[in-house]
């Protein structure tokens, strides 16, 4: 493997686990000491990269810190946070646990509702909020949230009007704690000394693809434990490079760019806007790269697209040496045996494709990437990884401070998670469930002592809901939700997921959700990528109006009916899973939303909700219909619902018999 | 918090014909500071001519226009633009093959002291007006929301997005009056209240005052301070929004009877926009 990063022999080694630093703003002081001049944050605005040292980063959050404690803010007090990752935001994190209180993040795309539950159940006192939108967000669900009293927000455009007495801008907030610190020296450090590693550092919110979000209870040893084993693992230092462009509310945003930056001191930048960050990814070249599989997906299908706009020699080498990537890739990456020949080729391949592409993307400088939050299909994997990119798995929740099991290198196969890593422990119950005891299982589901006891039993294991087992080699290999996995009526094994991650790999295809537990056959509802259909339309001069013209057009159900038809010969070619071949489809004509609660706020399917919802569609696929109408509830953006009507067109598809089964990438690209 | 001032643009008495077609006849127009006011009537009834003689891109036959207090006869676009008056066209008018942010910096143009060798050169002096007027246009990108597009070549672009580029440009100039001709022409619903709230905001944040031509009578009513009618070339109304609205002449001529629609232009319903205002589109 190419390693684009050089690392200096003056690498400072990861901060020894100092007894004294055990919370965030200890650590905080402790880089602001050890590296006062190293950039801490960074965030891109005014098309420019601006930075904060490890220093600044320090006296920025004392001053907020003051700031709200000024403002009334007290030990134990709830700080939440909403907005895209700004690193003013990841400074009133710590400026909150700076002063024994506990920051609660918001999905910033939440809708009022979900707000409002999170917000009164988190009993709420301060907000921190990023601009007007989500102030007056904020407002409009203020009313529920008796507890909630003040707002402090960082963007004051279109903020001048606002005469609410309960709000305070951001920038007078730090003035105003400045001038208390001024007056108070010895203030920050001593409410910072007063901190416990046993403290709670964070309440996180699952997004729960069932039922009411429930907060999840870290203590600052569960989340620095975790991420100091993580970083001892991968030899994280403090060059690294990360981008934060995740919802702050997630575990895996927090863990990577706020809780690994401040114990290895690594800098987190902040990309530009949401919709720069491609671009921005590139500039950076991170060296750490976190993502969930469907920005693979996205990149992938990005790529796909515009190949097609390529000349016919681009393409004909694109495709070529891709096909080289794919047969000698993983073995090169790995450092196995390969032929010279394909080793030249490979070469070849780097230097025309591999590498250029990887720049074009961003990646050229990854040491380590991982990717969780959901499985990820095997050709998607390997696509990247046969790139000569270090894609690792990982397995991990909310409730275990992300780390249990990561991939080795060298040892990274497609269908497993990899080895529990140090002091974590993984049991398989005897219903198949994954169990696991780490330093970083969760304190409790914030005031919700039922849920903690179904998951945290008294005996130390923790229930993680997935089913899962371990290979012959010692790696864990998930299967999917416990609950969902099934049987065919038949008697044949279910594991939607992985049928549906096969479809997913088609750049057409952005959703599926399949159904058969307790069916006499497998069938699917699909969700088609605009983008990538769209494009395709253009290109045959199909005029659509709509996404939902789009989707209902004939020759997309026959270009979906191809794809489906390619993933029933993969399927085909296991004879575990021939069984569960697609028989029958149908495109939705709205894409699934999490405003709709069909999806959670990382985009994992509510396998249930959608069942309720579309009943009537699933109904029509298995009483063989030709056709299934429907009537959906909408929300939009602002909140505001309407209702829509579809007849939607049910198809067949041929299924394949246990024949040999060709590449999924030709077909796909 | 911005006040509607004193008028700084009053166009008196124009008159304007093209061979035997009257344009404009004797049309007054009063534009105060800061506010946002909107021109209306069916298609043909002079908007553009209006907007094209406010910023000298038409002479009038008769009349006059104060600008700032100097009354002139005639006055040339590129004056018009160096005193402060900036626009958008119905049609999109970028440079198609030049970037974003290269289109924006052209409306920086008139602001540049150093001549084209210094730039040339870009040392010293000229590098320095050059960061500064960078700067500037990125205060507008970040203003417009327009990073992620900021090295796209603007033909890629789709037709909203252009739409917002073309007022980044105007906006570029620091104008003191902003005409907009149709800003939200052939916008979806979303894009439209995008627009809106980014005029609002100029209005707004900088004190810009802004007279904009508009078809979709929601967006009209829901942003402008003032509204003047046009029909063949004459006002016939001029006051704030509800008053024209309900004004009988307005009715008759623009909002139309079934039987006489002047306007064919296809119209967007735009969501509760629409079912709050009294013009539901003529015809």
């Amino acid at each position: 493997m190419r390693r684009g990063v050089s690392l200096a022999a003056d690498d400072c080694p990861v901060s020894e686990a100092h007894d004294a630093a055990d919370t965030f703003p200890k650590l905080l002081l402790e880089q602001a000491r050890l590296r006062p001049d190293r950039p801490a944050s960074r965030e891109k605005d005014y098309g420019i990269w601006q930075s904060w040292s490890w220093a600044e980063v320090a006296a920025e959050v004392e001053a907020l810190a003051c700031g709200l404690s000024v403002m009334g803010f007290r030990r134990g007090d709830k700080l939440a946070i909403i907005g895209d990752n700004r690193p003013r935001l990841y400074w009133a994190i710590a400026a909150a646990q700076a002063l024994g209180g506990i920051p609660v993040p918001v999905y910033q795309d939440s809708i009022a509702e979900e707000l409002a539950f999170v917000l009164d159940h988190a009993e709420v006192r301060f907000a921190v909020a990023e601009d007007q939108e989500q102030v007056d967000k904020l407002i409009a669900v203020k009313e529920r949230c008796p507890r909630l009293e003040k707002m402090v927000f960082s963007d004051p455009r279109g903020m001048r009007h606002y005469r609410q007495p309960f709000l305070c801008d951001y920038e007078t907030l730090q003035a105003r704690g400045g001038e208390f610190a001024r007056s108070n020296l010895a203030f920050f450090r001593g409410e910072v000394a007063k901190g416990q590693g046993g403290d709670t550092a964070i309440i996180l919110y699952t997004s729960g693809t069932t039922g009411r979000p429930k907060g999840v209870v870290l203590s600052y040893d569960n989340i620095i434990t975790s991420a100091k084993n993580a970083i001892a693992f991968e030899g994280l230092t403090d060059r690294e490079e990360v981008l934060a462009y995740l919802p702050m509310a997630w575990i895996g945003e927090h863990i990577f760019s706020y809780a690994q930056a401040f114990c290895a001191g690594f800098c987190a930048s902040c990309p530009e806007s949401p919709a720069t960050v491609m671009g921005d990814l590139r500039e950076l070249g991170p060296t750490y790269l976190f993502a969930p599989p469907r920005i693979f997906e996205n990149i992938l299908t990005q790529v796909m697209i515009r190949m097609e706009d390529a000349g016919w020699v681009k393409r004909w080498l694109f495709h070529y040496f891709l096909g080289i990537a794919k047969r000698v890739g993983l073995p090169v990456l790995d450092r196995r045996r390969v032929p010279v020949i394909d080793r030249v080729l490979y070469w070849l391949g780097n230097m025309l494709v591999y590498g250029p592409l990887k720049n074009t993307l961003g990646l050229s400088r990854v040491r380590v990437a991982y990717t969780a939050g959901e499985a990820i299909g095997p050709d998607l994997f390997n696509f990247y990884r046969s790139l000569g990119i270090n894609l690792k798995q990982l397995y991990g929740m909310t409730e275990s401070s992300v780390f249990l099991c990561i991939q080795k290198d060298g040892a990274v196969k497609p269908d497993t998670v990899g080895l529990p890593i140090e002091d974590v422990e993984i049991r398989i119950a005897e219903d198949g469930e994954v169990l696991f005891r780490s330093p970083g299982a969760f304190q409790c589901y914030y005031k919700n002592p039922e849920a903690t006891a179904e998951a945290k039993r008294p005996d130390g294991w923790i229930h993680t809901g997935d089913s899962g087992f371990f290979d012959p080699d010692g790696q864990l290999k998930i299967l999917d939700r416990a609950r969902d996995v099934g049987r065919l009526e038949g008697g044949a094994l279910f594991a939607p997921k992985f049928i549906e991650n096969k479809l997913k790999f088609f750049p057409y295809i952005k959703e599926a959700v399949v159904f058969g537990d307790g069916r006499p056959f497998v069938a699917a509802l699909v969700n088609i990528d605009l983008e990538a259909v769209g494009d395709w339309a253009e290109r045959r001069n199909l005029a659509y109006g709509s996404y939902q013209e789009l989707a209902a057009e004939d020759a997309v159900y026959d270009l979906i009916e191809g794809c489906i038809e390619q993933a029933n010969r993969d399927l085909a070619a296991e004879p575990a899973l021939a069984p569960s071949q697609i028989r029958r489809f149908l495109i939705l004509h709205k894409e699934l939303d999490a405003d709709d609660g069909e999806l959670t706020r990382t985009r994992k399917v509510r396998r249930r909700i959608i069942a309720a919802r579309y009943q009537t569609l699933i109904d029509a696929l298995y009483l063989g219909r030709s056709s299934g109408r429907i009537e959906t509830d909408i929300t939009f953006e602002d909140g505001r619902t309407g209702r829509l009507r579809a007849e939607l067109a049910i198809r067949d598809v041929a299924m394949a018999s246990l024949a040999s089964a060709p590449l999924l990438l030709q077909e796909a690209s | 918090m911005r006040r509607i001032g004193e008028p700084v643009l009053i166009a008196d008495r124009i008159s304007l014909a093209f061979g035997g077609i009257v344009a404009l006849s004797e049309v007054s127009v009063a534009i105060r500071r800061s506010e946002i006011l909107a021109i209306i009537g069916p298609n043909g009834a002079g908007k553009t001519s209006m907007l094209n003689v406010i910023n000298g891109f038409y002479h009038p036959h008769a009349g006059s226009i104060t600008w700032k207090g100097v009354t002139r006869r005639r006055m040339r676009p590129y004056e018009a633009a160096a005193q402060g008056i900036a626009r958008t066209f119905q049609n999109v008018a970028l440079f198609k093959g030049m970037t974003t942010l290269d289109n924006i910096m052209t409306g920086r143009l008139l602001r540049m002291r150093r001549n084209f060798l210094w730039q040339a050169v870009y040392v010293g002096p000229a590098e320095r007006e050059e960061l500064a007027h960078r700067a500037h246009v990125e205060r507008i990108i970040d203003f417009l929301e327009i990073e992620a597009i900021r090295k796209t070549p603007v033909g890629r672009l789709p037709y909203g997005m252009q739409k917002r580029v073309e007022l980044a440009r105007a906006l570029a100039m620091e104008p003191e009056l902003l005409l907009l001709d149709e800003p939200m022409a052939g916008m979806n619903v979303e894009e439209k209240e995008d627009m809106c709230r980014f005029i609002l905001d100029v209005n707004d944040e900088f004190g810009t005052t802004i007279a904009l031509i508009e078809h979709d009578m929601g967006v009209v009513m829901d942003i402008s301070d003032r509204v003047i009618v046009l029909d063949y070339g004459r006002k016939i109304a001029d006051g704030p929004p509800g008053e024209v609205r309900t004004s009988p002449d307005v009715i008759a001529a623009y909002l139309g009877e079934e039987a006489a629609p002047h306007s064919p232009t296809a119209r967007v319903p735009s969501s509760s926009r629409n079912a709050r205002s009294a013009g539901r589109g003529p015809g």
